[in-house]
């Protein structure tokens, strides 16, 4: 199953997650290095009310900078974006951020491939998509794009995932470079720091 | 779902044409978002080739009208973000009361959403009688679904939850008829607006407005023309008048944003 790991240095890395990704998140977060040389951006479903509960959770559990990403932001190495809720978001040529308001897609907004799918032809090999636990194949086609464009696919174990329906449709669609157990997932974050 | 059969130099090819052929100009929206837009379309109509593609929107008339209506995003709701609806509520249109007669523009109103919810809010401060809401955007095709006021019955609710937590106390279900899978809006709010196509990227500035609303269209936009548009609106606001943008949008880095001050936590700033 597993493709040689390149050693083409991460970009960008890009976590994607829904139902049951919140507790992995808060588990890799407190363990990340405090000078990562890539920025890291999470897609994650939620509901359009809870605004700014996510990111102020992750800012608690680690002294990365976190912020909700702003339109037209610039993305920044050592940095967590996070997209906003019932916004798509997507990555321009010059790594700045563009939100979209656009139809859901897969019944999210943000969606999760659709970030994938717009990162992956900026970031192309530089690129590390993430796609953690949950209940619908959102994310799946955006890993697909990535592997087109030469980033790299790691998927966390269906089996370590709370809700393992997202994992293990991306496990059977996709030919990942890694699957990662939960537990494992901040060490190999860590690891793609060079 | 595939994201890379049409590239940029294609992107690029299509929105010259576009600009020649048809007088509107989307080279300066913002590039991502164009693009998945236009690649959605080409796969949504199933073209077999890029060529086939441009040359339909090119020469078809028809089919413009629908690549107009789908490349641009009209995805609105009513009431939303209920909070903003709240500040205007209670911050915003009682001091625009005191004027005796209120223009407001909704720029960028798509199907209609935000002018009819902001016609329940003016009629509810008892406003509406001296309002008139001017409601404008690039695609005349949705302006015609905004003329009707009607609403698919299914998002009801939803904006039924948004309107009272935006402040509403009445029964929102007074303010429409159901009529099949649609809610028809009650023509007295709609008496109170004008419906006209508008370019912000080509058109002028056309009135003066104590309150303008653009809500999630300058998203859309690349900064240089965030900035344009931002002149427009300039010129086009009194003193002391009001402008609303998106919960996501900013005048932050405009050069001009020294002479708004911005309202409390909302999106909202005044013109000083």
């Amino acid at each position: 199953m597993e493709k040689t790991v390149n050693k083409t240095s991460c970009t960008a890395l890009i976590i994607g997650g829904s139902a049951g990704s919140l507790d992995v998140l808060l588990e890799i977060f407190p363990q990340l290095s405090q000078n990562l040389n890539f920025p890291i951006i999470l897609v994650v479903h939620r509901k359009a009310s809870n605004e700014s509960l996510l990111t102020d959770l992750i800012r608690n559990r680690t002294s990365l900078l976190v912020s909700e990403a702003e339109e037209k932001e610039l993305l920044k190495a050592g940095k967590v974006f996070i997209a906003p809720a019932d916004y798509h978001m997507l990555i321009e040529e010059d790594h700045s951020i563009s939100l979209d308001y656009s139809e859901k897609i897969n019944y999210s907004r943000p969606s999760i491939d659709v970030t994938f799918q717009s990162a992956a032809e900026v970031f192309k090999s530089g690129l590390v998509c993430i796609l953690l636990s949950g209940s619908n194949a959102d994310g799946v086609e955006g890993l697909k794009s990535v592997n087109n464009f030469g980033g790299r696919v790691v998927i966390q174990n269906p089996n370590t995932a709370i809700m393992p329906y997202m994992p293990q449709q991306a496990v059977l669609q996709v030919q990942p470079h890694e699957v990662v157990d939960g537990h494992d997932m901040a060490t190999y974050i860590n690891k793609l720091n060079n | 779902m595939i994201s890379e059969v049409i590239d940029n130099e294609q992107v690029e090819l299509l929105l010259n044409d576009v600009l020649e052929t048809h007088g509107y100009d989307f080279l300066e929206y913002s590039h991502a978002s164009i693009k998945r837009r236009i690649t959605r379309l080409y796969a949504l109509d199933s073209f077999v080739s890029f060529a086939e593609f441009r040359y339909t929107v090119k020469t078809d008339k028809q089919y413009f009208k629908r690549f107009l209506e789908e490349i641009t995003v009209n995805v609105t709701e009513m009431f939303r973000d209920p909070s903003f609806y709240k500040a205007l509520r209670n911050d915003v249109l009682p001091v625009l009361g005191t004027y005796p007669f209120i223009r407001i523009w909704v720029a960028g109103c798509s199907t209609g959403e935000e002018a009819f919810s902001l016609a329940i809010l003016l009629k509810e401060l008892n406003l509406l009688n001296k309002s008139l809401i001017y409601a404008t955007d690039i695609n005349p095709s949705v302006l015609e679904k905004a003329k009707k006021g009607m609403f698919p019955l299914n998002y009801l609710k939803q904006y039924s939850e948004n309107y009272l937590q935006s402040g509403g106390t009445k029964d929102f279900s007074t303010y429409y008829t159901a009529n099949y899978s649609l809610a028809k809006f009650d023509e007295s709010l709609s008496s109170k607006m004008i419906f006209s196509t508008h370019n912000l990227v080509s058109d002028h500035s056309f009135n003066e407005f104590q309150l303008i609303l653009c809500r999630n269209v300058l998203i859309y936009f690349d900064k240089d023309l965030q900035h344009k548009v931002f002149n427009l609106f300039d010129n086009s606001i009194e003193n002391l008048g009001y402008l609303a943008l998106g919960s996501k949008e900013s005048l932050d880095f405009w050069p001009k944003a020294k002479g708004y001050k911005r309202i409390k936590q909302e999106k909202i700033w005044r013109k000083l």
